[in-house]
């Protein structure tokens, strides 16, 4: 298929459909509601599911709701609306039923700002609900990435029976840049007929299906956190993603970024090398499960002096970038997350600074 | 190469449009695009503004604070970016609505009324696209005919606007080889 | 076959025996959804939404699928089940406190929507499993653990009165009101839940049981005591009968037009 042009909340809404989701609840939050816009005309054209909910609050059940009786669904949102869906979110990992959440993140905290921001990091890859849950987040640095990864996030949801996270910023999803849409990422949702509460007479069954997180007894909830926990940990066997810039040369200085950051730190070490300083970089591109292993490795190549977190945050990755430099190397942070993205010359600046 | 052009002006003048129709025009082109809108507080009233990415490498800062090229809309865009743009870079400033100069002698600064022309061409809404066409011409960033193509797939869904936009590309590439 | 001469548990119904307490209405409700689920033959297409509250564990005491929700959102539940699954028969299960108090958006919204599920509304004028905690239904002066000098109206407002807020709704719906206090009310209720789900299978509109209940633990009364006081002070306040019904809403809007 040919490159189109399109806005990255746009695609994301497409890609859904390509991926087979044809079931979406959104409620409005700029700056990502020009996917509930797309898809209020899209979905009625390809015969599926498009409802705006009276709160983000409602949407996210919904989502349980549909996921549970076995729909690909998935909802989109900003960061104060991924707040209130955190409680959903906890009971969706609980009761092990896949669905795709897309943060598309502002400022905050509080009511914060419209702007590009990373500071949903905590919230996305360390908890955000209540309670012992994991999501498999992902990470998009482009439109194209965005498109992939939510066509991605629909079978891995569906392999772990785990909600999956798309977290992209605020320019990930206003920016447009040219998309292809990808036929090998369509995929057929998975048979959900012994768990989900399909109806038994459509499943030809006489077993009725439960979904659940309500466990009293002391014994049952620790071995439900169990099993939890050991999709987790086979998530960082299987799903860890990440790519690395510029770490085939002598680099004196790593950085770690992630997003629409990495591609600005893409271009600060463009410039760094043809002033003659190399600088590697490695881009998460899952942020659960963390590419620690990556990190640690080219924190310890020869030459290498510093590591840094480059993010639109107060510093939230960079716990986990140190957790996997297990303080070999000191590491930096750098950003900010007011909206106003650094540019390559602030990244050049920091960068210097750790020579 | 990497190339960054801003188009600056007053929200309804149609800059996110004729930013994406020069996007547009460079994908078919066969270069890598990006089209980034300012889209924080000041998109209601006041000054609005989109930059382009056109480069023959994956782009990778998409944050521009020195675009190469300009083209201002009206007189608070002029002030704002005119002395940000890089050395050699082109700087088209709409006539009509803007009585200064970009005050900057390393670049090619170009005045057009674009508004008048559009009017005299029957939509003053064509505006745009005359500025836009202006900028091609001068910046030679994209052919004529294939931004013609691009211009009335971009209004196929409002095809009795196409003479009108064509019109109009034809404007802007005739006033900025006049000057 | 010896019609209404046996008294046979319901298909839909299981063997566990139930944990709420004596004279508690949960049980005779439960039989009645059980009774209309098998009447109607929809236990293979039903899927039923557990509440937060009393009747959390209520999966258990059915045999055909369900899902549980978190406090108040099982109308959300049942739209996203709806929306996607128009062929399954959902309904939803919810107390007082579930409803009335932190739900109170989603059921609302749901209604206004014109969902095409059911909702059984227990009310007993309490927050039975938190431990008699005081709830929006909770009548004047009522006492409970947190408002032991009973309710104060002037402090927190009269108890509201969910039947008439949904049926103020201009969406075509069934809205009525029902109690399981005497047998003859028994046999009304189950005939009024009967007819919400019959209006759901017909794909026609929201449906909406208000059940007047006891809570005979909580008040500190016997379940005799409990049924005498619900008489006396809930059905006053809480009238029974029908608030809305599709058919009379289509009366309604010819009219307008």
């Amino acid at each position: 298929m040919a490159k189109v042009l399109m806005k990255g909340n746009e695609a994301i809404g497409e890609a859904a459909i390509r991926a087979g989701c044809l079931n979406y609840f959104a409620y409005p939050i700029t700056p990502q509601s020009e996917v509930a816009e797309y898809l209020s005309r899209r979905m009625p054209e390809v015969g599926g599911v498009f409802l705006q909910g009276e709160s983000e609050v409602a949407v996210s059940y919904m989502i349980f709701g549909a996921a549970a009786c076995g729909a690909r669904v998935f909802t989109t949102s900003s960061s104060p609306g991924i707040s209130l869906m955190s409680e959903a979110i906890s009971y969706i990992a609980a009761a092990q039923c896949p669905a795709v959440f897309v943060n598309i993140m502002r400022g905050g905290p509080g009511l914060g700002g419209i702007l590009p921001s990373q500071a949903d990091y905590f919230q996305s890859v360390k908890g955000g609900g209540h309670g012992d849950y994991r999501l498999l987040v992902m990470a998009p640095a482009s439109v194209q990435e965005a498109v992939e990864m939510v066509m991605q996030a629909f079978p891995l949801s569906e392999k772990y029976r785990n909600p999956v996270m798309i977290l992209g910023d605020g320019l990930i999803g206003q920016m447009m840049e040219p998309v292809e849409f990808p036929d090998h990422l369509r995929t057929e949702p998975t048979n959900k007929d012994d768990w989900a509460t399909n109806g038994m007479a459509f499943r030809k069954s006489d077993k009725r299906n439960l979904v659940k997180s309500l466990f009293l007894d002391p014994d049952q909830l620790n071995s439900n956190n169990l099993t939890l926990k050991a999709k987790y940990e086979q998530m960082k066997q299987e799903e860890i993603r990440f790519e690395t810039y510029n770490t085939d040369s002598d680099y004196r200085v790593l950085l770690v970024s992630y997003g629409t950051m990495s591609r600005v730190c893409r271009t600060a070490i463009d410039q760094l090398k043809e002033e003659g300083v190399e600088v590697g970089m490695v881009r998460p591109q899952t942020l659960f499960p963390f590419p620690e292993e990556a990190v640690r490795t080219a924190a310890g190549k020869a030459g290498c002096r510093a590591v840094a977190s480059i993010e639109m945050s107060m510093g939230q990755m960079v716990e986990d970038v140190e957790r996997s430099v297990r303080g070999s190397l000191p590491v930096h942070w750098y950003g900010k997350c007011g909206g106003d993205v650094p540019t390559p010359e602030e990244i050049i600046d920091f960068t210097r600074s750790l020579l | 190469m990497q190339s960054e052009v801003m188009f600056a002006g007053f929200g309804g003048q149609g800059i996110l449009l004729s930013a994406k129709i020069l996007a547009q025009t460079a994908m078919t082109s066969g270069f890598e695009v990006a089209w980034i809108p300012s889209y924080g507080p000041e998109m209601r009233g006041g000054t609005a503004y989109c930059t382009v990415v056109i480069s023959d490498r994956p782009i990778g800062s998409p944050i521009i604070r020195n675009p190469l090229h300009l083209v201002a809309m009206n007189r608070p865009s002029l002030e704002k970016f005119a002395p940000v743009v890089k050395p050699g870079g082109v700087i088209i400033i709409n006539s009509s609505l803007i009585p200064i100069g970009a005050g900057r002698e390393d670049v090619d600064a170009v005045s057009i009324p674009v508004t008048d022309i559009a009017k005299e061409l029957g939509s003053v809404r064509s505006a745009n696209i005359v500025a836009l066409a202006a900028f091609a011409a001068r910046s030679k960033l994209v052919d004529r005919e294939l931004l013609k193509e691009c211009v009335k797939a971009e209004f196929s869904k409002k095809e009795k606007l196409i003479p009108l936009n064509l019109k109009a590309v034809d404007a802007g590439f005739q006033a900025a080889q006049k000057n | 076959m010896a019609k209404g001469k046996t008294f046979a548990k319901p298909e839909a119904l299981s063997d566990a025996v139930t944990h709420y307490c004596p004279g508690c209405t949960h049980g005779v409700i439960h039989r009645l959804i059980a009774e209309v689920i098998d009447e109607l033959g929809i236990r293979g297409k039903t899927v039923g939404i557990a509440p937060v509250g009393c009747a959390v564990l209520a999966y258990n005491y059915f045999t055909f699928d369900f899902q549980e929700a978190a406090h108040g959102r099982a109308p959300a539940m049942a739209t996203g089940i709806k929306r996607v699954r128009p062929d399954l028969v959902v309904f939803t299960y919810q107390g007082d406190g579930d409803l009335a108090s932190i739900g109170m958006g989603e059921i609302i919204h749901a209604a206004n929507r014109g969902e095409k599920f059911t909702t059984i509304f227990v009310n007993n004028a309490v927050y039975g499993m938190t431990g008699g905690q005081m709830a929006p239904t909770t009548m004047p002066n009522q006492r409970t653990t947190t408002s032991p000098f009973g309710r104060d109206v002037n402090d927190v407002g009269m108890p509201i009165r969910m039947a008439e807020l949904l049926s103020s709704l201009a969406t075509p719906a069934y809205v009525t009101r029902q109690t399981v206090l005497k047998p003859k009310t028994i046999n009304k209720a189950k005939k009024a839940i009967k007819r919400a789900f019959e209006y759901q299978l017909a794909g026609r509109c929201f449906s909406f049981v208000e059940v007047v209940s006891t809570c005979p633990t909580n008040w500190g009364m016997t379940p005799v005591e409990a049924i005498q006081w619900a008489e006396q002070t809930m059905l006053p306040y809480y009238p029974l009968g029908d608030f809305k019904t599709p058919e009379a809403d289509g009366q309604a809007a010819k009219d307008s037009v």
